[in-house]
């Protein structure tokens, strides 16, 4: 009974973050999931990054006489209509593919978590206001206004990272209110503002870290449908200007030669495709199961 | 339950007034505003304040808002650019074909997603299961437009059993149902495997987590034959909520419709929505997500309502 009783001695600690989550990456090292999909993912980014240094074909060079080949020794994968690599070309296609992908989900993150935690910690008006402005996005599908703004700018990577965070950053936002709200109620956020903490230091200090499982896994499940839309807006004619390749154009491409069963153009960009999706699905579950999370994503649709 | 239908469609009603602000406003994103586009090539100083005065596009906006508001009721959502029609007609024409693909598609994938998360979640841990697992994944990674395009490789160009895009034959005189189910069959096929490997992930987990509960073990206590359990107590619980799911997925199935209306050139709302892009017709991009955009609410407010219909828990809260 020779404890004092102070002030200090009151106010119940915030759970440390490292402590918080030392058992979630425990979990995730032992998980076959998670490395499965860090293997995969590395294998997709050492093909698209380094694969090139290996394989010194010119993705650009145009060769007519040489056009729809099918696979051969010195083309590995074949050729396109005009004779170009169709293998070094997915290479390449794969960076701007992985690029536009990772650094619009990044960019949808950070719009989504900033606008969860206001919405969420900034008080009930703010708060119905701010969801009433995402109930709309939700309601006008991503793809349509995606296209609609693009039909009026000129395309290039930058937009279409703005475009895709544009669209992509609401589900997260929703997210994160949703945990900011429980969050709020608990004693350690309640004994911090009665302690006379800032709102922001209380949002920055208590509600981020503790909401960090769920944006990692919001942020996982991001990359991958950040993915299949810029492959799904590069196929619909509103990716990327050619020359540069990316895997959704070279798709759109392939259509017209279908009739003359050129196989070599459809399945590697599909394929590669697919094996970015389900590596970075597979991460996405595995540190959902790590944190122990209940999240379903709504998705852009691609 | 009268009092859930007012007040879901109350909370409705903020959401529709502001997708008509937003659509009122997207057509003011145009660098220069409508009337440059509607020019284009013709624009001169002179003409463009002439016909921003003509158009009542000097007013203030929110009387600009109130009056295009007022069309909207009286059903004038402005003229196509290019196409000498009128926007609500070519909507009229489209919706209808696309509003096919989706709901065939959202009733045959529901067939199927039930079904197998059904046999999964009662069936766990067998190698059958974890086969729909993995081709269940496989399915949710797949991009819409690259698994539209190898159906179209293999059925239509490999094997000429089924049309590869249209929705007619073009040297059909008359359009025969026949021909009309034919076209349907891919784009059909491709938007239920998209779909509906979310959906049966789903109903394997909740159908899963019913299946222990109390009520479960109970009515099984009572000697309810499997199949009864099932169907009558672990289905209707599980379930339910697939019900809001769907609603939640409308925004997802228009947007899987743009890209395979694109892949198999089908007539609908995405093909008419991609071409009014290209040709920069904004009434005909306005009029669509505005009408998108407004289906999607009410989709999701029927959704809602069916949903408390179905499951009284949901009328009090």
């Amino acid at each position: 009974m020779g404890q004092p009783l102070t002030a200090e001695y009151l106010v119940p600690e915030a759970p440390k973050a490292e402590g918080r989550y030392a058992r979630s990456w425990a979990i995730l090292r032992r998980s076959p999931l998670a490395w499965a999909g860090a293997v995969g993912l590395a294998l997709v980014v050492a093909f698209c990054f380094l694969g090139p240094a290996l394989y010194r074909v010119d993705p650009m060079k145009v060769d007519i006489l040489g056009s729809l080949n099918p696979p051969t020794a010195t083309h590995i994968l074949g050729t396109d209509e005009v004779g170009r690599d169709v293998l070094s070309r997915l290479m390449l296609g794969g960076q701007v593919s992985l690029e536009v992908g990772f650094a619009a989900a990044a960019a949808a993150i950070a719009i989504g978590v900033a606008y969860g935690l206001v919405s969420g910690y900034g008080g009930r008006t703010v708060d119905t206001v701010m969801m009433r402005i995402i109930d709309v996005l939700r309601s006008v599908p991503g793809l349509f206004l995606l296209l609609f703004v693009d039909s009026v700018f000129k395309p290039s990577a930058g937009l279409l990272i703005i475009l895709i965070a544009f669209v992509a950053w609401h589900p997260v936002a929703r997210l994160v209110r949703a945990e900011v709200l429980s969050l709020r109620e608990r004693t350690y956020v309640e004994a911090s503002e009665a302690a006379g903490a800032a709102k922001a230091r209380v949002a920055l200090e208590h509600l981020l870290p503790n909401t960090m499982g769920t944006i990692i896994v919001t942020a996982t499940f991001g990359v991958a449908d950040a993915v299949l839309l810029v492959a799904g807006l590069s196929f619909l004619g509103l990716g990327l200007p050619p020359p540069q390749p990316n895997w959704g154009a070279m798709l759109s491409d392939s259509m017209a030669y279908l009739p003359r069963n050129a196989w070599w153009l459809v399945y590697p960009p599909g394929i590669a495709l697919v094996i970015t999706v389900v590596a970075v699905n597979f991460m996405g579950d595995a540190l959902r199961e790590a944190f122990d999370l209940r999240l379903r994503q709504d998705r852009t649709g691609a | 339950m009268l009092r859930l239908v007012l007040r879901r469609v109350v909370e409705a009603i903020p959401t529709l007034i502001l997708i008509t602000m937003l659509s009122f406003l997207l057509i003011r994103l145009v660098p220069g505003g409508p009337v440059t586009a509607m020019l284009g090539d013709l624009a001169t100083p002179q003409l463009i304040a002439q016909l921003t005065h003509s158009l009542g596009l000097d007013k203030p906006i929110m009387v600009q808002y109130v009056i295009w508001l007022g069309q909207l009721i009286h059903g004038n959502f402005g003229y196509s650019y290019t196409v000498h029609a009128s926007v609500l007609q070519l909507i009229g024409q489209n919706l209808p074909r696309t509003l096919l693909l989706v709901i065939t598609a959202i009733i045959i994938s529901h067939v199927f997603a039930i079904a197998i998360g059904i046999y999964q979640a009662t069936h766990r841990g067998s190698w059958v299961d974890h086969a729909l697992t993995g081709l269940v994944y496989f399915l949710y990674s797949m991009p819409t437009f690259w698994l539209g395009i190898i159906l179209v490789s293999i059925f239509a160009y490999k094997m000429g059993i089924l049309p590869s895009g249209g929705i007619t034959n073009p040297n059909d005189l008359h359009p025969s149902l026949a021909a009309l189910l034919a076209h349907l069959v891919l784009p059909v096929a491709t938007l239920v495997l998209v779909t509906m490997a979310g959906w049966s992930r789903y109903v394997r987990t909740s159908m899963s987590e019913a299946l222990v509960q109390d009520y479960v073990r109970t009515a099984e206590a009572k000697g309810v034959s499997r199949q009864g359990v099932l169907v009558r107590h672990a289905f209707k619980n599980a379930l339910l909520p697939l019900i809001t799911l769907v609603g939640l997925s409308l925004p997802f199935l228009f947007s899987g419709s743009i890209i395979i209306e694109q892949v198999f050139n089908y007539p609908g709302m995405g093909l008419l929505f991609w071409d009014a892009a290209g040709a920069r017709d904004y009434p005909i991009l306005q009029g669509i997500v505005l009408i998108i955009g407004v289906l999607t609410v009410l989709g999701n407010l029927l959704a809602d309502i069916m949903y408390g219909w179905a499951d009284p828990r949901i009328r009090y809260d």
